[in-house]
């Protein structure tokens, strides 16, 4: 891997288990400051609780368990007493199916800026502003801030809540199968706002999609049943892979 | 072939026809309630019924304006008490006690509270509060009433609430929003609609209340507003006056029932109203 390229979260030795099943192991991987990095892998083989890992949403439901380190800017926040509330202020997530908040456009934006403490109207307005004409949904929805979010397409709905957790500025996004819910032409909006966000933001996105992945992410990691088969940039994983296994999936041969 | 179609044509009419009958026979009632309340109520309604005190048995005239306001106020109370202390259940048992041994534990035991009779909380709400006051209050009513009111705040709010997807929670605290801005700002507001719609309904169903208030409020013939004095109802006059052998009582009782039914519906149609404006909101 490049030199000049900086570890924004580094994996060692993850392990994961959902009560006494143990759903990942000894996961090893880097990601890398303003870049995309894509995990792929079939159906149940562990990108999503992978990358639920990173901003430790499994803590919400009892029984479950991690060992190994995950650094982020090199502390782990693995570690006991470590702020929850904090660390996802810190990494940002987007969900497979969008998750307005049932209330105003304009709102589910500011809900994010005013946890962090922004009271001012004047500027909240100006960053609710400029969330949605960074994630390109400005132009469709400004005559109408104040309705409800529940009532614009999925499409739309997955924009703003890029845009929602762009606002907050976290250090990284996560997005799971963010556009699996979406046609081609929102699917194509959103790959254009990853690749805009990219400048500013370090992403890990989840998909099922390897076209998406090849032609977004600088890194790809491929998942099976729990592991990671290959981590590589996504140039070599797509045309020379080391594993046969990879090799066979990205061809379609299986998953 | 043809008699067999014949046949199944033959029982489809005749299961019809039973359904049909059926439902009418659920409606009539209903129907001829609503008819004779409003044949014998409506001649009671004057002046006098709205802004009087209750006359002495044989005297012309008088009201029930006192019973009015003691429903009213009856009810508000009850709902003051009864409401925030189910919404906050329902809130534990939604958001915080989930699969919990206690949320069980308060879902079985509001379970039971529902199907308690009513007459059963009065004489509790009696031992518990009229007899160390030394007399019936209003206090005492309210309190029956927010008992009455209490399992069905909770498990309307908690059923409210659990219709707000996972999905939504997880995301606000993924944006780093601690758990109780979560509940207050995000899950409330896409269950508020309905919560209002099963307060209201639970409003409705204790302000028809009679039994409970027999123990507890009682009955007044004079204005009270004290919180420590019995207090007279619209339901509980329409019980001494039907049972009083008085031909004009007998008229304002109905006119009591007409109006205990026009305030219900009243309240029922709010909460339909807010049902309705569910799926645009």
């Amino acid at each position: 891997m490049s030199d000049k390229m900086t570890e924004k979260m580094e994996v060692k030795g993850l392990n994961f288990y959902y009560g006494t099943k143990q759903a990942l192991k000894d996961i090893n991987l880097a990601v890398q400051e303003g870049e995309i990095t894509a995990l792929i892998g079939p159906s149940g083989c562990g990108k999503t609780t992978f990358l639920r890992c990173l901003n430790r949403m499994h803590d919400l439901y009892p029984g479950n368990r991690y060992e190994g380190e995950i650094l982020l800017e090199g502390k782990n926040i693995l570690r006991k007493g470590i702020d929850l509330i904090k660390l996802r202020s810190r990494i940002g997530m987007v969900f497979q199916k969008p998750t307005p908040f049932p209330m105003s456009i304009s709102d589910n934006i500011a809900f994010g800026l005013k946890l962090k403490g922004i009271r001012n109207r004047g500027e909240i307005e100006g960053r609710v502003e400029t969330a949605l004409k960074d994630s390109a949904l400005f132009d469709e929805v400004k005559d109408r801030l104040n309705t409800p979010a529940l009532s614009l397409s999925g499409g739309q709905q997955q924009r703003l809540c890029i845009a929602r957790a762009v606002a907050v500025e976290p250090d990284v996004i996560l997005m799971d199968e963010p556009c699996s819910a979406l046609d081609p032409v929102a699917t194509v909006k959103i790959e254009d706002l990853m690749s805009e966000l990219k400048s500013n933001y370090t992403v890990v996105i989840v998909t099922h999609n390897m076209q998406q992945a090849a032609r977004v992410s600088e890194y790809t990691g491929f998942f099976m049943l729990g592991e990671v088969m290959e981590f590589d940039r996504t140039k070599r994983i797509f045309t020379n892979p080391k594993n046969k296994m990879t090799e066979d999936y990205i061809t379609g041969r299986f998953g | 072939m043809n008699l067999h179609y014949l046949r199944r044509k033959l029982v489809n009419y005749v299961a019809l026809g039973i359904s049909l009958l059926s439902a009418v026979f659920g409606i009539v009632f209903l129907c001829w309630i609503l008819k004779d309340v409003l044949v014998l109520g409506l001649p009671a309604l004057n002046t006098s019924f709205f802004t009087e005190l209750p006359a002495p048995p044989g005297m012309e005239g008088g009201g029930v304006a006192n019973a009015i306001v003691g429903t009213i106020m009856i009810t508000v109370i009850a709902t003051v008490v009864g409401v925030p202390a189910g919404i906050l259940a329902g809130t534990y048992l939604s958001e915080f006690g989930r699969k919990s041994r206690v949320a069980s534990a308060v879902r079985f035991l509001s379970d039971i509270l529902v199907s308690a009779p009513s007459i059963v909380v009065g004489i509790f709400v009696y031992a518990l509060l009229v007899g160390p006051m030394g007399g019936f209050s209003l206090l005492a009513g309210s309190l029956a009433l927010a008992i009455i009111m209490l399992p069905v705040v909770i498990r309307t709010s908690e059923e409210m609430l659990k219709l707000v997807p996972d999905s939504t929670r997880e995301a606000a605290l993924a944006l780093g929003a601690p758990q109780w801005r979560v509940t207050v700002q995000v899950v409330y507001r896409g269950a508020l609609r309905g919560m209002v719609t099963g307060v209201m309904l639970a409003v409705a169903r204790v302000s028809g209340e009679t039994a409970p208030l027999l123990f507890t409020s009682f009955n007044n013939t004079f204005w009270n507003f004290s919180l420590t004095e019995p207090t007279a109802s619209l339901t509980v006059t329409i019980f001494n006056y039907a049972m009083a052998p008085y031909e004009e009582w007998h008229s304002i009782a109905w006119g009591a029932a007409l109006l205990i039914t026009a305030m219900l519906l009243v309240v029922t149609l709010l909460a339909r109203f807010f049902a309705r404006g569910r799926s645009t909101g």
